[in-house]
């Protein structure tokens, strides 16, 4: 273990080898890992910003979909009143309708009594009812 | 396991031996230059294909391997030193992979190489470039270096002669006593990492051989889980040299004066 000429070769070849990573390996290297790093910043910047645009839209849409639901709801709402009012409406008009058929047809009896009746006082002698009623009725037919 | 014929002691010594040509100082340990230089090929290898395809897009394996890496001597350089430097952070990492790597030579099974490589002809070899003190000098003489470059570039001459003879007692007459403490603080700076790793990798080594001179079916009991432990401590050896160079340089980028 004595210290010779093994020393200098040492050294050369320690001092080729630093120089070589100094040179060739080191900058290449590092200067490829920074970039890297960059791009991975970039990268989950990006994705940070796609979140929150994602999000943004989410909440747009949905809003939009509400909006549009309750639009829709008071349309068919309003459609319905109109025909149920519509239904309401021709109902009552058959009501009365037939409300003055009958009243008509009531009218229609009372006058006949009344006019036998008068017609009785006038010719101040029973009139056979039965016998004509026939009579009667085609008058009260054309009443 | 010991050859037939040869006592332990020639055993251990043998693997202790480096395969060297040379004599005195110009000796050359040719396996600890061989394995570090390959293992530092491989290195090169690893990393440029991971550069050359670096993209920002999703990574390949081998690019996420290093990245992960580079990520860990990043943090470890940013937690610790704060200035702007195009060179400490590159320097932390080949030194933590370099020097992982030639520990992790420690792992292979201590006879397996030097049986291969007597095959070959090849009579000694250490696998194991960090049990070199060579090795482990050379990285911290280096950032030795380094140290004393920053000190004098970001402190100016006179302000490092200044930090060296004017701190820790800031009084004119305590000049020759802080010179001494500075030398002494400074000095123990690459001496001590050539030194912790060296030391801690030998022993671990050693204790490889010494578990080899077992009989064959009682290596297992030991060897098995000091090569677990052995994990832990090449590892832990790399992150330290690794956090020490960082924070020796960052201390030469701090300016007192």
């Amino acid at each position: 273990m004595n210290i010779n000429a093994t020393l200098l070769g040492q050294m050369i070849t320690f001092g080729l080898l630093v120089l070589f990573t100094m040179k060739y390996v080191w900058p290449p290297l590092v200067q490829a890992m920074a970039e890297r790093q960059k791009r991975i910043a970039d990268g989950f910047a990006a994705a940070e910003k796609g979140k929150r645009e994602l999000q943004l839209a989410e909440k747009r849409s949905t809003d939009m979909l509400r909006d549009a639901k309750e639009k829709e709801v008071s349309d068919e709402a309003k459609a319905h009143a109109k025909a149920e009012a519509e239904r309401i409406l021709a109902s009552a008009r058959g009501d009365i309708d037939q409300e003055i058929i009958r009243a008509r047809e009531e009218l229609r009896g009372r006058v006949a009594d009344l006019v036998v009746a008068a017609a009785g006082r006038i010719l101040e002698k029973e009139i056979d009812a039965k016998a004509h009623a026939k009579l009667l009725e085609g008058v009260v037919k054309q009443l | 396991m010991a050859e037939t014929g040869s006592s332990a002691t020639d055993y251990i010594r043998h693997h202790l031996t480096n395969l060297s040509v040379g004599e005195g100082f110009w000796t050359f340990h040719l396996d600890t230059l061989a394995f570090s230089f390959v293992l530092g090929m491989v290195i090169l290898a690893l990393f440029r294909t991971a550069a050359r395809r670096a993209t920002s897009d999703v990574p390949g394996p081998i690019q996420n391997f290093v990245e992960i890496l580079v990520d860990f001597v990043d943090t470890q350089v940013k937690d610790t030193f704060h200035g702007r430097s195009e060179l400490i952070a590159p320097l932390a990492l080949t030194i933590f992979v370099w020097v992982f790597l030639m520990n992790f030579m420690d792992l292979i099974p201590v006879d397996l190489l030097p049986w291969a490589a007597k095959k070959a002809g090849v009579h000694y070899l250490r696998v194991v470039p960090t049990t070199d003190v060579n090795a482990t000098f050379a990285m911290s003489l280096t950032v030795f270096a380094l140290i004393i470059f920053y000190s004098l570039k970001i402190k100016g001459p006179l302000g490092f002669a200044k930090e060296m003879t004017l701190s820790p007692f800031p009084k004119w007459y305590f000049i020759p006593v802080n010179l001494v403490l500075k030398l002494v603080e400074e000095l123990a700076k690459p001496v001590s990492l050539a030194l912790r790793l060296f030391g801690n990798l030998y022993a671990g080594e050693l204790i490889f051989i010494l578990i080899a001179l077992l009989p064959w079916y009682l290596q297992f009991l030991l060897g098995w889980p000091w090569a677990v432990f052995h994990i832990l401590i090449i590892t832990l050896q790399a992150f330290i040299f690794m956090v020490l160079t960082i924070v020796y340089l960052s201390m030469a980028h701090e300016d007192h004066a």
